[in-house]
């Protein structure tokens, strides 16, 4: 028997807003949650506060420093290397064997439980080169986690330029680094920043490598140098939940919360300045 | 080429025309795996010579492509594109040559009121002129049109002819077109290209009226391409 095609529409519809919402539901849900849970004692106190008592009291303001200091880092060195390298895959070579290894050696990165990368941060970083656990060495490690995904998402962006714009570069007098600056990075820089914000959100929500290389020392200070071991807000919470004292738990929830907010803040303000700028070519 | 004429190539699809052009300004570099053969030389140099300064070259030898394709930013900074390239910042400048090139492409009243508007906003036959003007500003000596008005419509492409009689005064024109017509109507000596071979050349009036090779005659009447 047929189902006829209008029963078939309709119902397709229906399972396609189920899932959707299921989706979204969850999200929503998700966060929602460790919102409600985390708010309540989000204070200025807890903000602005160094922590006390393992972070069972206190607040947590080297922690965020350590962060920010950490996911800066980390983006300031993967951010040129990965981006660099798109240019170079894209703009600056053709197809062979060498852009291949690149390739599937970014996808192959990509696919790495992130505590081999504490590891290898661990062992090279820390004890090979000396730099302890410290800012800087929890830095390069997040850097390393973040290349295959900057370097995949700026190819994709740059291969999406129309091949047109760059035949008018070059048409019109431009130089391939003018044509690159000027036509196609431009083009590109959505996708671009869409994956360095990736990169920067898996960077601020990751322990296992930072664990391994920044150290789970909590400061009692906002650290001065990037030989400080810090402890980052992913980190924090999870040593606060695992602990399971009376205190731990609320600043745990309230910890999570501003990991949460920190990374939407981090998405809508990226998004906000990209938008600025490329409204100067448009 | 003579100088301050209007030379155009016609001849069926694949014959080789575009790719003549290209030779001229070196697009062609940008094909993988091309090998060029023979000799081309512009303004007494030749143009594969190595160590040719090519951005140079195409400035002196503009392009209109055959798909109008402003740059996604504004009609303004479409023209001062090029200018920019070298390093020409002065806006007094600037100002002067967007006014001039939107001129002499006969755009200039339709936009002189949102120059700052975004340049891929405008319509088909706008957009051409616009690339015709972008061209323009970087003073070149040879204008290479790559069937600019394929897309357009009759006045649009009348504005576009106008503009090159204007142009004719001051530089030299290389039109490729795939409208028999329009060659016959605005250009001073006609090639016929054929499978990447050219046929034949001469005065336009001649080579339509009495064409010296058959196949030239054939492809003028319709009888193929």
């Amino acid at each position: 028997m047929r189902v006829p095609p209008k029963v078939v529409h309709v119902s397709m519809l229906g399972v396609l807003w189920t899932v959707t919402l299921a989706a979204v539901f969850t999200l929503v849900g998700i966060v929602g949650w460790v919102l409600w849970h985390g708010l309540p004692d989000v204070t200025p106190q807890f903000l602005f506060s160094m922590p006390a008592e393992s972070g069972a009291e206190g607040g947590i303001l080297s922690v965020i420093a350590g962060t920010l200091f950490i996911i800066v880092g980390a983006v300031l060195v993967a951010t040129p290397l990965g981006v660099g390298t798109a240019i170079y895959l894209v703009e600056y070579t053709r197809e062979n064997w060498v852009t291949r290894v690149i390739r599937y050696g970014a996808d192959c990165l990509a696919g790495i439980p992130s505590i081999i990368f504490g590891l290898f941060g661990y062992v090279f970083f820390v004890i090979t080169l000396g730099l302890r656990w410290s800012i800087l060495s929890g830095a390069l490690t997040l850097a390393l986690m973040s290349l295959p995904t900057i370097i995949r998402t700026a190819e994709v962006a740059l291969r999406a330029v129309p091949q047109g714009y760059r035949e008018v570069s070059y048409a019109l007098g431009a130089t391939r680094w003018q044509m690159v600056l000027r036509v196609v990075l431009p083009g590109a820089l959505p996708g671009i920043v869409t994956g360095i914000v990736l990169a920067l959100g898996r960077s601020m929500s990751e322990t296992a490598a930072v664990i391994f290389t920044a150290g789970t020392v909590l400061p009692d200070r906002i650290p001065t140098s990037t030989g400080d071991s810090v402890r980052t807000l992913a980190v924090h919470f999870y040593l606060l939940a695992t602990e399971g004292t009376a205190g731990s738990q609320p600043k745990a929830f309230a910890t999570a919360a501003i990991l949460v907010l920190a990374i939407l803040v981090i998405n809508v303000s990226a998004y906000t300045a990209m938008h600025r700028f490329l409204a100067r070519y448009r | 080429m003579n100088p301050n004429e209007i030379l155009s190539i016609i001849g069926p699809a694949g014959s080789g025309k575009t790719t003549f052009l290209r030779c001229i300004n070196r697009l062609s570099d940008l094909v993988p795996e091309t090998r060029v053969v023979g000799n081309l030389s512009f303004e007494g140099r030749d143009v594969f010579a190595p160590g040719t300064d090519v951005a140079a070259l195409r400035r002196r030898a503009g392009m209109v492509f055959a798909v109008p394709n402003p740059l996604p930013r504004s009609i303004y900074e479409n023209i001062a594109f090029g200018p920019r390239l070298t390093g020409l910042r002065s806006r007094d400048v600037l100002d002067e040559i967007v006014e001039r090139t939107l001129r002499a492409s006969v755009l200039w009243d339709e936009v002189k009121d949102r120059l700052h508007t975004s340049g891929t906003k405008l319509s088909g036959g706008q957009q051409q002129r616009l690339c015709l003007a972008r061209t323009l500003a970087l003073g070149p000596q040879v204008l290479l049109l790559d069937e600019p008005c394929s897309g357009l419509d009759p006045i649009s492409t009348a504005k576009i002819e106008e503009a090159l009689q204007d142009l004719k005064k001051t530089l030299t024109v290389v039109l490729v077109t795939n409208n028999v017509k329009q060659a016959a109507r605005s250009s001073d000596r006609t090639a016929f290209f054929l499978m990447g071979e050219m046929v034949e050349i001469g005065v336009t009036g001649e080579l339509f009226t009495h064409p010296r090779d058959k196949r030239t005659n054939d492809y003028i009447s319709g009888r193929f391409g």
